[in-house]
């Protein structure tokens, strides 16, 4: 009698699942992913097609803080220039800090929390206090203090500090679930058989945690961009580059809510919502792919016309099943 | 030969299936079962035949989208006093007062059915309150005493599932399900996680309970060989349904349906001439797609045309020592042998 | 490993971590380009030049002795709770300013923390249980409120309520003109204005304990143990509540105590769009006006608060979760 390595039949069986599950996304994730991509396509083809300069100025009464028109799509600001193209050209510089922050960092946790969690022993114990030291400093203040301290705010030390203060997160996650996926047998099957350490991390166990590392990656994203958002609101960034932060600081300073210039920063603040509820929804799809019971379709049972919850005794429902798959014979 | 008596559990064409967009699967198809007081009867059959769908159904334990869609489950418990329940119709609250009380189970997997963060003591503790009035006192001392009945320190009741050795936590699972003295006690596989040292010890402490306390016992298994032992009835189950129902000893010596005598050929007995070891060639059919007739026809070595015309209803075996004795295979009688020589069960002297 | 190495584990832990906030602190203006005390006295012409030597030998301009005598001054005058003093108020001394920002920060936020965790807590087991109900129809509002910037939400809610209704004030952390004290006119301005703040806060972080803890609680409502419960015919309330809501909440404690780092941090948006007199406002003029001793402490105030905070969440953890104790930590 033959034994089926198990090996095969973990990662063939990782594999149909995960391609049976981006089949089944929800509606949530769908809509997500939608958003997330006009966003993309916007932040590229945006500077391109943004009609004015952004930082054009003008000074004529009839271009100062002008509602929407014709001629300036999303109004003006306070010192003529055209909301439209800031937006268009802030979108591409916030998206872009995002990705690369998320990129950087969510590398840098699996790195860690691969190497933590497989390699177990003195290696873990010294990664999970570097993570740990990383996760309970505070993270709005040291980057407040951090980007005060240096002279160039610019994009780059941003993205650094950032991805420096973001990867710990994604790094214990990755790490608890390696912990589990190396007391599965078939990682032990695979060792027992000789597989070599790396090969053994890049096939058994990267693989099954491909849903944990996307939804790391968004949730980090996310991070990113609401924190510099914040951060630039404040006054803490690059001066001289357009990002959505930067229209709502020059909003703010402006007082364009007290003088209900709503047309100066609700199109970045919604962006930026917008943008965050996108990655917040498909982020559910990442979740829900990984783990079938949170499926809307698991959750929302309709039997008889009624939701069923779970505390629900099995429901008697005597009125023959419905499309039944196979045709059986009428004992009689 | 025994007084005809009420069977406590009655279950009477019970149709279980999971509800999906693609339509019904159909896990448990019209099994008819009764459990009399005080008797086992075993439940056999391999993973997916639908025999946990079929008790966890019967209670009415399955999560949406699993639906009960026919027959009915009729529980006479010698509290009731002559009056008949019938499950299928209770309310949750009524349902509720059958629980535990007249029905107890004993899962699989007690690291998994014990709460992780609950004492010992507390766990069951809860378990009494829900059913019993007792005074607090008296609760603790029934509680403890259960803990006397499986043989385990008091001690232990301080304990979290996690420091319990494996056997002790399922004696925990069955000091649990007796606690408040049910009538019925339904086991879903409660050994087949321990190894097999501990698993004749917990079986040995379930027969001696059984004849002290005078429940009755479900006893669900893919394992046989068990039953054959433990067992006053056996019920077969293949692919949702029950293909044969017989006295352990006419399953053990006289088995008519041809998968029964698949699976008493998958082990070996103790006494007996040695033989070859067939097993069951194949593997079960997706429930989702099966064929007309009788499930078991692309497995079974005594398959003809007909067997795919057959209603897969239980009948009497025509000269079965055991009145009861019923198979679903009209075309195979006790001791047959298959035209290849397969499915051939030794004849031992008894 | 027993329940007291587990502890002991921790605290070398937190002590590590707090050693590494001092060390960080000592660093930074010494590794930072640019020389800071010429940056402060170039904004600041009246300084004395008493001054100038103090913030020298403060930040190590001087090179005052070798770098190891620097680090073992800076140690000891932290233990004495010695801070330095601030630029912008001279000659007001760090650690008093810290004094009086600092219980502004704590109590707002903190309430509204611990409001928000259980709301959502609360909501989130509510929504699991009752899965299919109206809680489920408002989950996308709800992952709007958890995308949308803070700031922004704040200054929306103030310009609704508060600039146009005109039902609460508009900014700050009393009534100026009040003086502070333990007085019952001081006490209510305090708490009117605590409102809108509050509001946004709560409002803002609810939605994502709700959603985490929906998540795992459909997980926990799925295992065994539940499902057991429910077939000892046990109460639905028990079963929600010791036996599924008592394990689905563990991971959410840990990640609440986790957290407790992030509450400072949105402390300081609330503060700055607010003008509210807490410990984040401060740390932000401290930055803009470039006041490098009052920065630093504050952020050593903040980095140890946090740390301690941990250290008592982590105990409740420890408290909570039976296998813990074991040793046996899963984070």
């Amino acid at each position: 009698m033959t034994v089926a390595l198990p090996v095969r039949g973990a990662r063939a069986r990782g594999a149909t699942r995960r391609a049976a599950g981006a089949r089944r996304l929800s509606t949530k994730a769908r809509i997500g992913a939608l958003i997330c991509a006009l966003f993309v396509v916007a932040a590229i083809v945006g500077p391109m097609v943004a009609p004015y300069d952004p930082s054009a100025q003008s000074f004529a009464p009839v271009d100062i803080l002008h509602a929407p028109s014709m001629a300036h799509l999303l109004g003006t600001t306070a010192r003529g220039e055209d909301v439209l193209s800031q937006v268009l050209v802030g979108l591409r510089a916030t998206l872009v800090l995002g990705l690369l922050t998320g990129l950087i960092a969510t590398v840098l946790a699996v790195v860690v929390g691969i190497s933590a969690g497989f390699l177990g022993g003195f290696w873990d114990e010294l990664l999970s206090l570097l993570s740990n030291v990383f996760l309970v400093l505070p993270a709005l203040p040291l980057l407040v203090v951090l980007i005060g301290y240096l002279p160039q705010r610019g994009q780059t030390s941003t993205i650094l500090v950032l991805s420096l203060l973001g990867w710990p997160w994604g790094a214990r996650v990755i790490r608890a679930q390696t912990l589990t996926l190396r007391g599965r047998d078939f990682v032990a099957a695979s060792r027992e058989t000789g597989e070599r350490t790396w090969r053994v991390i890049f096939f058994e166990i990267l693989p099954n945690e491909v849903s944990l590392i996307a939804a790391s990656f968004v949730s980090t994203v996310l991070y990113a961009i609401g924190t510099s958002v914040a951060l630039a609101f404040i006054g803490l960034t690059n001066f001289s580059q357009w990002s959505l932060g930067l229209i709502l600081y020059w909003a703010q300073n402006g007082n364009a809510l007290q003088l209900n210039a709503w047309w100066w920063f609700a199109p970045a603040g919604l962006c930026v919502a917008l943008l965050g509820t996108g990655l917040v929804l498909l982020n559910f799809g990442i979740d829900e792919i990984g783990n079938p019971r949170l499926r809307e379709a698991a959750g929302r049972v309709r039997i008889e016309g009624r939701a069923w919850r779970p505390a629900d005794p099995t429901p008697v429902v005597r009125s023959g099943s419905t499309r039944s798959p196979a045709a059986r014979p009428e004992a009689r | 030969m025994t007084v005809p008596v009420e069977p406590v559990l009655e279950i009477s064409e019970l149709s279980v299936a999971y509800r999906g967009a693609a339509g019904d699967v159909r896990a448990v198809e019209r099994v008819s079962l009764s459990l009399r007081p005080g008797e086992v009867v075993g439940l056999a059959g391999e993973s997916g035949s639908g025999k946990s769908t079929l008790a966890y159904g019967a209670c009415r334990l399955l999560r949406p989208p699993a639906v009960i869609t026919g027959g009915s489950v009729t529980y006479r418990g010698r509290r009731l006093a002559g009056r008949s329940v019938e499950v299928l119709e209770r309310t949750p609250p009524e349902l509720r007062e059958l629980r535990w009380r007249e029905i107890a189970i004993v899962f699989q997997s007690a690291m998994n059915a014990l709460n992780p963060v609950l004492r010992v003591r507390d766990q069951l503790l809860d378990v009494v309150e829900a059913h019993l009035s007792l005074t607090k006192l008296d609760a603790r001392e029934r509680v403890a005493s259960l803990l006397d009945l499986v043989a385990i320190p008091r001690d232990r009741l301080r304990s979290y599932p996690h420091e319990l050795s494996g056997g002790m936590r399922q004696r925990v699972m069955i000091a649990m399900a007796l606690a408040v003295d049910p009538e019925v006690v339904i086991m879903d596989e409660p050994t087949t996680a321990l190894d097999v040292v501990v698993q004749r010890e917990i079986l040995g402490q379930i027969v001696e309970l059984k004849q002290r306390l005078g429940f009755a016992v479900l006893f669900i298994t893919h394992d046989l060989s068990l039953l054959l032992e433990l067992a006053d009835r056996i019920a077969v189950m293949y692919a949702g349904q029950l293909v044969e129902v017989a006295s352990a000893h006419a399953v053990h010596h006289g088995p008519a349906h041809p998968y029964t005598k698949g699976l008493l050929n998958s082990f070996p007995s103790l006494r007996g001439p040695r033989r070859e070891l067939a097993g069951i060639p194949g593997s079960p059919p997706d429930l989702r797609s099966l064929p007309a007739g009788c499930p078991f026809v692309p497995r079974c070595g005594f398959a003809t045309d007909e067997c795919t015309k057959v209603d897969m209803v239980l009948r009497a075996v025509p000269g079965a020592r055991d009145p009861g004795h019923v198979s679903a295979c009209p075309f195979v009688a006790p001791g047959a042998q298959a035209p290849d020589g397969k499915g051939t069960v030794s004849e031992v002297a008894s | 490993m027993s329940a007291v190495a587990f502890v002991v584990r921790r605290l070398v832990f937190y002590v590590v971590a707090g050693w590494a906030a001092l060390t960080v602190n000592f660093f930074i203006p010494r590794l930072m380009p640019g020389n800071p005390v010429e940056t402060m006295m170039a904004k600041f012409p009246e300084l004395q030049p008493q001054a100038q030597r103090a913030l020298e030998a403060e930040f190590g301009a001087r090179h005052d002795g070798s770098l190891i005598h620097q680090y073992g001054q800076y140690v000891v005058d932290v233990f004495h709770g010695n801070l330095g003093v601030s630029v912008i108020e001279y000659p007001a001394k760090v650690s008093s300013i810290i004094g009086a920002t600092l219980p502004w920060t704590l109590t707002l936020v903190g309430v509204a923390t611990i409001v928000s965790f259980a709301l959502g807590t609360g909501l989130g087991i509510l929504a699991a249980w009752r899965r299919g109900g109206w809680l489920d129809r408002v989950l996308p509002a709800l992952t709007f409120l958890q995308g949308i910037p803070y700031f922004f939400l704040a200054l929306l809610v103030v310009d609704a309520f508060a600039v146009h209704l005109g039902w609460f004030p508009i900014q700050q952390g009393y009534s100026p003109g009040l003086v502070p004290g333990w007085h019952w006119p001081f006490v209510q301005s305090a708490l009117y204005h605590s409102v809108l703040p509050a509001l946004t806060i709560v409002v803002t972080s609810m939605a994502g304990w709700m959603l985490q803890m929906r998540n795992v609680m459909i997980t926990t409502i799925g295992e065994d143990y539940v499902l057991a419960a429910q077939a000892k015919g046990l109460s639905s309330r028990r079963v929600v509540t010791t036996y599924a809501a008592r394990n689905a909440i563990l991971p959410n404690l840990s990640g609440f105590a986790l957290s407790l780092g992030f509450v400072i941090s949105g402390a300081l948006l609330m503060e700055i769009v607010f003008s509210y007199p807490g410990i984040g406002l401060t740390l932000y003029n401290a930055v803009t006006s470039d006041d490098y001793p009052l920065m630093q402490g504050i952020f050593l105030i903040i980095a140890l608060a946090v740390l301690l905070a941990n250290l008592v969440a982590d105990a409740v953890y420890v408290l909570a979760d039976p296998r813990a104790r074991a040793g046996r930590s899963e984070t």
